[in-house]
């Protein structure tokens, strides 16, 4: 790094706390809290029973089997409903907002019911896809192939969204325009590099990825990659604190040798 | 013929089987004793005791005296009531005089030669797919458990499956997935999850114009068969990487998906931890001799064939003589670059030449640099793994513009593989100028570090070898990848379980990969081998 950055010293990045979800009563913690003397009566039990550490791992099993339920191929749906109906089926399964073209959003309450009127559209592409907080991972994302006039795609603080994942946005490069992924615990800069073959983007988000080791260092890597794209999110004066030779000088005290 | 070193006043007694005869149980310290074993391993005949020459038994024992006969006597005795406790006691063996607890178990159905990622993946697979819970006892034998001169821990870590055999193309698929998924595969209770660094640029195969049409019979496999690989012309890939000079390439072949590098030291951690978990043994020694025994039988043809089947592994300690011979019931080879040596104390390749029993397994250490440099101006983020039509490859590692990279040397300038220096005279005189040629940035660099590490290198066809062996009939292979053992290991450690388990390859067909195509003669030759 050049002479004007060794004054200012950035701040440690947050670890990868969010991932505790998946795994709590399965039982992977962070490794901070696995140095701490005191554990849990959990994983006491789990130490020194086999019943027990064989339930955890059957919990663990059954969180991801629910995953895995939630993104499961809706191909099927294609042939019958086409390819813009049942991309859009997916999304508002999940939990997330689907707008076609010239309508409205259509979202799922907090029940998750939706309006079933979309299955009356015929051949109206789905032009915005608001999958926030949803469960979408590797093999969900085969599904958002199907939407293949995506124009803007929004995953903020999915769960389950990683590098793996970000390589299998390539198919929307010719349409997709806006891409949000603030939030995103397990997306690094990695991830980000895939991003190169989303060419037509002009708006991306970048905010709040923790597993990001640099951010303002990637933040620029991304600007010079994607030319013509907006890279939104991180405050690149974030986290600077004054070196020595910008702390406000005490007047009185006389010159160091 | 090794030097014998008798302890103190114990004796090795007969060395026939009979049920009462210690063998390196009870003892001060073990016997190194080879002078009947020598070469084959064949034990001698049941009922000759052999001769001895310097075995000479303490003076005591000489006359049978009543003290001499006494003392054996109670030998024997001793032996039996530590095998009866030993029944009723589960789990550890009982040594009453000393501390054992750095020896391996005296009994174990499955010993894994090797400790390396396909060794792990092999253990992990078995006892996954066991039928019941606790059915195999899987012990796991390293030398060095530093991991210094493991292939693994020193690879570079790349995945790609853009090779032109589909065998290797779905193995590389199936650990893609493997991988993608390794959070719920390798998961254990109170442990934090793994954390890869996969990085899924992918790879960029380039092509000169007389590969050109190999490379596209290539992609329409690789894509037949699943992989997500594209190809594109010489104005596409300046258009996409404007830092490449193209000249010379005529195609270039760009994996999308599932395709790019990671840690390899992590998928080595993240795999003991869950194999320990599971219940696998590990032990620090060194393999040092196989115990067979054989049976002659007679094939359709009236020909006879020796068939043979180790029943006792030697695991020696380091630093001593101390040893322990553990009883097993199958071995598996996944030692890596040494399997050759392996191979060689069960007793393969020992023969006329030109049989199944005089054919070697042709696995041998290839010494390989890697090295790093620092461009500044070098490719942005979104480089791939790029592999020149000369045989250099370089990838961008981290944020602050280094880059790893290499070349396979051609067969004239193979270095010695006796240790792990690196020659530095290489990259100036037979990378560097490719690289720059290639990657006009690159013409300014400045080297940062270098390390060297093994091919297990197959000198036969440079593919792996997987399953048993014909005449070792419970010897199994998991060795031989010459440079993509990493990202093969989960898919063969899986198809090794079934074939044990099964009897078959059930997921992956890797019948081609079997070691009896070294005696047939049958190569089956991957092009796309950096």
């Amino acid at each position: 790094m050049a002479a004007p950055w060794r004054s200012l010293r950035l701040v440690a990045p947050i670890g990868n706390r969010s991932t505790r979800g998946i795994h709590q009563l399965g039982g992977a913690v962070d490794p901070e809290s696995s140095q701490k003397k005191r554990r849990t009566m959990l994983q006491y039990l789990s130490d020194h029973f086999y019943d027990v550490e064989f339930l955890r791992g059957y919990f663990l099993q059954n969180k991801m089997d629910k995953v895995h339920q939630k993104n499961r191929s809706f191909a099927h749906l294609e042939e019958t409903h086409g390819p813009n109906n049942a991309g859009a089926f997916f999304i508002l399964k999940q939990g997330g907002a689907v707008k076609f073209r010239d309508k409205e959003w259509i979202r799922p309450d907090k029940y998750g019911h939706f309006s079933q009127e979309f299955w009356n559209f015929s051949e109206v592409p789905v032009e915005a896809v608001d999958a926030s907080d949803c469960a979408i991972n590797y093999e969900g994302l085969e599904n958002l192939h199907l939407l293949k006039e995506l124009q803007s795609l929004s995953l903020q603080r999915c769960p389950h969204m990683d590098d793996w994942c970000l390589s299998r946005l390539y198919p929307l490069a010719d349409s997709l325009q806006e891409l949000s992924l603030a939030g995103c615990p397990r997306i690094s800069e990695r991830g980000l590099a895939c991003l190169h073959h989303l060419q037509n983007l002009r708006r991306l988000d970048i905010s709040n990825l923790p597993s990001v080791s640099n951010p303002g260092l990637t933040q620029i890597l991304v600007e010079e990659m994607l030319p013509n794209c907006k890279v939104v999110g991180v405050n690149l004066a974030e986290g600077l604190k004054l070196g020595p030779e910008e702390q406000p000088q005490d007047t009185d005290r006389p010159i160091p040798a | 013929m090794l030097p014998r070193v008798l302890s103190l006043g114990v004796r090795r007694g007969p060395l026939t089987r009979r049920p009462g005869t210690l063998r390196g149980g009870f003892s001060l310290g073990k016997v190194v004793d080879d002078r009947w074993y020598c070469g084959s391993g064949v034990r001698p005949t049941s009922g000759c005791v052999p001769f001895r020459t310097r075995n000479r038994a303490p003076h005591w024992q000489d006359s049978g005296s009543a003290w001499g006969r006494g003392y054996k006597y109670w030998e024997e005795k001793l032996s039996e009531i530590k095998k009866k406790i030993q029944s009723v006691l589960p789990g550890t063996s009982l040594h009453p005089l000393y501390d054992s607890s750095h020896l391996p178990p005296d009994h174990s159905d499955v010993v894994i030669v090797g400790g390396g990622v396909l060794g792990l993946s092999v253990a992990y697979w078995l006892k996954k797919l066991e039928k019941q819970r606790g059915a195999l006892r899987v012990l796991v034998v390293e030398r060095d458990l530093t991991y210094s001169q493991a292939s693994s821990a020193l690879s570079l870590g790349g995945i790609h499956q853009q090779f032109s055999l589909p065998e290797n193309i779905h193995l590389s698929l199936f650990s893609a997935s493997f991988l993608r998924n390794i959070n719920e595969h390798l998961a254990v209770v109170d442990a934090p999850p793994l954390d890869l660094q996969f990085n899924p640029l992918g790879y960029l195969w380039l092509a000169s114009e007389k590969d050109a049409a190999a490379m596209e019979n290539n992609v329409k496999v690789q894509r037949q068969e699943g992989a997500k690989v594209c190809l594109m012309s010489p104005d596409q890939l300046r258009n996409k990487f404007p830092w490449i000079n193209t000249e010379g390439v005529a195609l270039a072949s760009y994996g999308m998906e599932d395709e790019g590098w990671f840690d390899p030291w992590c998928l080595l951690q993240g795999l003991r931890r869950k194999v320990q978990s599971m219940g696998v043994l590990f032990c620090q020694g060194e393999v040092t001799r196989f115990v067979s025994s054989s049976d002659r039988m007679l094939t359709k043809n009236q020909k006879e064939v020796k068939l043979k089947r180790i029943y006792e592994v030697h695991v020696k300690m380091d630093n001593s003589v101390e040893y322990q011979p553990v009883e097993c019931a199958l071995v598996i080879n996944a030692a890596g670059a040494w399997s050759a040596q392996i191979a060689a104390l069960a007793g393969i390749g020992k023969g006329p030449p030109d049989t199944l029993q005089g054919t070697k397994l042709p696995v041998e250490p290839r010494k390989r640099y890697v090295y790093v440099w620092h461009c500044p101006q070098g490719p942005g983020l979104e480089s791939p793994l790029v592999a020149d039509t000369s045989g250099t490859y370089f990838r961008r590692e981290g944020l602050g513009s280094n880059y790893l990279g290499g070349r396979s040397p051609t067969e004239e300038e193979e270095p010695d593989p006796e240790n792990l220096e690196v020659d530095h005279d290489f990259f100036q005189d037979k990378v560097w100028p490719h690289l720059a040629q290639r990657v006009p940035a690159f013409e300014t660099l400045k080297v940062q570090n270098a390390w060297a590490g093994y091919y297990d290198y197959n000198t036969f066809d440079q593919n792996g070898v997987v399953g048993p062996h014909p005449l070792v009939v419970n010897m199994f292979f998991a060795t031989g990848f010459s440079g993509h053992g990493l990202q093969q290991a989960p898919g063969v450690g899986r198809a090794v379980a079934e074939m044990i388990l099964e009897g078959r390859f059930q997921t992956i067909n890797l019948d081609s990969f079997l070691f009896s195509r070294f005696y047939l003669g049958e190569k089956i030759q991957e092009d796309n081998i950096i």
